[in-house]
């Protein structure tokens, strides 16, 4: 028996990734540690107590318990604030509209990315249409002028430094679209269309997960986001 | 001992066999999942290789046994049955028959359940959650059909067995105290026990509904939760009109998060008796542990939405779920410092029930700590539905909620066997 697997183990957040997400790792290292500290804290008070001798004397209710509640509650408010604020500057604003847009649909078990193409703007889809043997999985309606130049990918491509508008959904069951490096994760529900947006800043592949039971192949559902440089961007649009 | 009786302790005693059974099955199923994580390729005997679909039917199969059949069961129903009559001076529950046949649709919607593994499809791959549209159209994957007719006529039973207990214990607690057992002089068991009663009473109502509505999409052409235009296996689904998934997720999640304090209420009552009972002390701030008993019962029932916030909420609903739910932090925050404050300069007596207690006492903090993380939803939203999340309702529901059954049953097994563990 070794504990090589353990020590190898990754112990920490993988590599941030996104523009949001250096706040938000420092927003989850301070919950860890301050919940590290009460759990410690809490056992050291309990061994301490069943340690000493036995105290008959008559305790105060308001110093003993009263007190470090208001002490507690004022550190959970505390929390709450800072989380609020992080969850507004991610959340509350949508991206905007200028923004490059990309579709990203769930399907058992795969994800495609859609890209509107030049004239920035999606095609109708129709269900009856979808037909991925016959290149067209999100059933594209070949009437609408805009669906023209959509381009469906099975990777996400994104230049660095842009920031994002993701619209996500899905062609049966509920999805969860996450790419644990970028710190975004989305479910993806039938019927329905939502909005995430972040900026890529670091170059590099990353994969993109499914984090809701979706059925036998959820295992598998698994996706590449490849951020890439402005220029090779380009090309890679072009092409 | 009569099987059928109506007496209150069989009961009783009826329900903890029956999460016995349950627990046993649920760590087999749980041992079947961790080997084949370690071992993929194993050929079992009689079964051969475990395949996707075998892995999420024991998922699904796992958490319904536990969350239901062991967490709600035994320190609720089993226990409540046991000694709740006694502890408030009663000869008897106020409803007999009622019980009996409480403790019988459980064992019939625990037969129904274990019958689903023995189905064409095997038993239903959703999850103990079961998410729509994947639990509610046969062609999205193996075990979601006959399978998943069962887990919800089985669940629709559960809930009807659990309203019979809960009206049960309520009238007996209103209605049945003796003389002088007044509001004030109830012991925190009973307190938790009638709150875990009160929500046990209005959430299972909002399951059976929600179990209904789906069963109605699978057989009477509804569509409650299943959008139109779905396409599965490449053929458009034309059965369904607009429904929603998400009505699914808020009905289930109302019912699922008050569940895990109905799951732990009375672990925590047990815990403040025993505590109390082994230090040879009076409980500190005995009023202050009924408010926060009754205080976690009404704010547990305002949080469900902390469970959705990666499913699409307006974004001002994680803010207003992220203060409700780091606000039943406070009443349990409180309820560790009266334990410590119970425990601090004691000497106990330490036996077998205290030992229990006190892992109680550890592992509700280990597990508790980790809730004012998954609270803040810019975190959740990288933490949901990992294994963060799964250390988290182990850690409070399992484990701590585990450690108090082993904690009441040895306490009050004279009761059950008619002697003294030696």
């Amino acid at each position: 028996m070794t504990l090589t697997p353990i020590l190898a183990m990754r112990w920490w957040l993988p590599q941030d990734a996104a523009l949001h997400g250096a706040a938000l790792d420092r927003e989850m290292y301070l919950a860890l540690w301050i919940m590290t500290g009460l759990l410690a804290t809490a056992h050291l008070v309990m061994l301490v107590g069943l340690c000493i001798g036995r105290r008959e004397a008559k305790r105060s209710i308001w110093r003993l318990e009263v007190a470090p509640l208001l002490l507690l509650t004022i550190l959970f408010g505390w929390m709450t604030i800072r989380a609020e604020r992080l969850w507004a500057a991610t959340r509350y604003a949508g991206a905007d509209p200028a923004v490059m847009q990309v579709e990203v649909v769930g399907a058992q078990f795969v994800w495609y990315f859609r890209y509107p193409g030049a004239d920035a703007r999606f095609g109708k889809t129709k269900p009856e249409l979808v037909q991925p043997g016959e290149g067209n999985p999100l059933g594209i309606d070949p009437g609408d002028e805009d669906g023209r130049d959509d381009r469906v990918s099975s990777e996400l491509v994104l230049p660095i430094g842009r920031e994002v508008d993701l619209r996500i959904r899905s062609l049966d069951v509920i999805h969860g679209f996450s790419v644990p490096e970028m710190r975004v994760k989305q479910n993806a529900i039938p019927g329905q269309v939502f909005h995430i947006h972040f900026t890529p800043v670091h170059e590099g592949r990353y994969a993109v997960l499914c984090t809701q039971v979706c059925g036998l192949g959820h295992y598998r559902m698994q996706a590449a986001v490849r951020v890439v440089s402005i220029a090779e961007f380009a090309r890679w649009s072009e092409r | 001992m009569k099987i059928f009786s109506t007496h209150h302790r069989t009961i009783g005693i009826g329900y903890l066999l029956l999460a016995g059974t349950s627990v046993a099955i649920g760590t087999l199923l749980s041992l079947l999942m961790r080997v084949h994580r370690v071992w993929p390729d194993l050929n079992w005997p009689l079964w051969g290789v475990i395949k996707p679909e075998d892995y999420l039917a024991a998922v699904t199969m796992h958490g319904t046994l536990m969350v239901f059949f062991v967490l709600t069961t035994a320190p609720q129903s089993g226990f409540s049955n046991l000694v709740l009559p006694e502890q408030i001076g009663s000869r008897t529950m106020a409803l007999p028959w009622l019980n009996a046949a409480g403790l019988w649709t459980t064992v019939a919607s625990l037969l129904v359940l274990l019958s689903a593994f023995f189905v064409r499809g095997g038993g239903p791959i959703s999850g103990w959650t079961s998410y729509p549209p994947l639990s509610a159209l046969a062609e999205a994957g193996p075990g979601q059909a006959t399978g998943m007719d069962l887990w919800l006529v089985s669940i629709g039973l559960f809930c009807i067995a659990s309203t019979m207990n809960g009206a049960n214990t309520l009238v007996t607690v209103i209605r049945c105290r003796c003389k002088g057992m007044t509001w004030g002089r109830m012991p925190l068991t009973v307190w938790a026990w009638l709150t875990a009663a009160l929500l046990t009473v209005i959430v299972f109502s909002v399951l059976f509904a929600a179990a209904l509505m789906l069963l109605c999409d699978w057989h009477a052409g509804t569509s409650f939760f299943v959008p139109a235009g779905g396409v599965i296996n490449g053929v458009v689904d034309t059965q369904h009109g607009d429904g929603s998934p998400l009505l699914w997720l808020h009905l289930f999640w109302f019912f699922g998060h008050p569940e895990v304090y109905i799951a732990i209420l009375p672990g925590m009552g047990m815990t403040s008796m025993l505590l109390a009972n082994f230090c040879r002390r009076g409980i500190p701030a005995y009023r202050w542990m009924i408010t926060t008993t009754l205080l976690i019962g009404l704010l547990g029932l305002s949080v469900w939405g902390h469970h959705m916030f990666v499913a699409g909420l307006n974004p001002w609903a994680g803010t207003v779920f992220q203060l409700t739910t780091i606000a039943i932090a406070i009443p349990s925050t409180a309820k560790v410092l009266n334990w410590l404050m119970t425990l601090w300069g004691s000497r106990p007596t330490y036996s077998t029930p205290m030992l229990w207690s006190l892992g109680f006492v550890s592992l509700f903090i280990a597990g508790g700590v980790t809730g004012p993380v998954l609270a803040q939803p810019a975190l959740d939203a990288y933490l949901h539905n990992t294994f963060f999340v799964v250390a988290h309702f182990h850690l409070v529901m399992a484990m701590a909620g585990v450690f108090s059954i082993f904690a009441g049953l040895t306490y009050w097994f004279p009761l059950i066997a008619g002697r003294r563990l030696d």
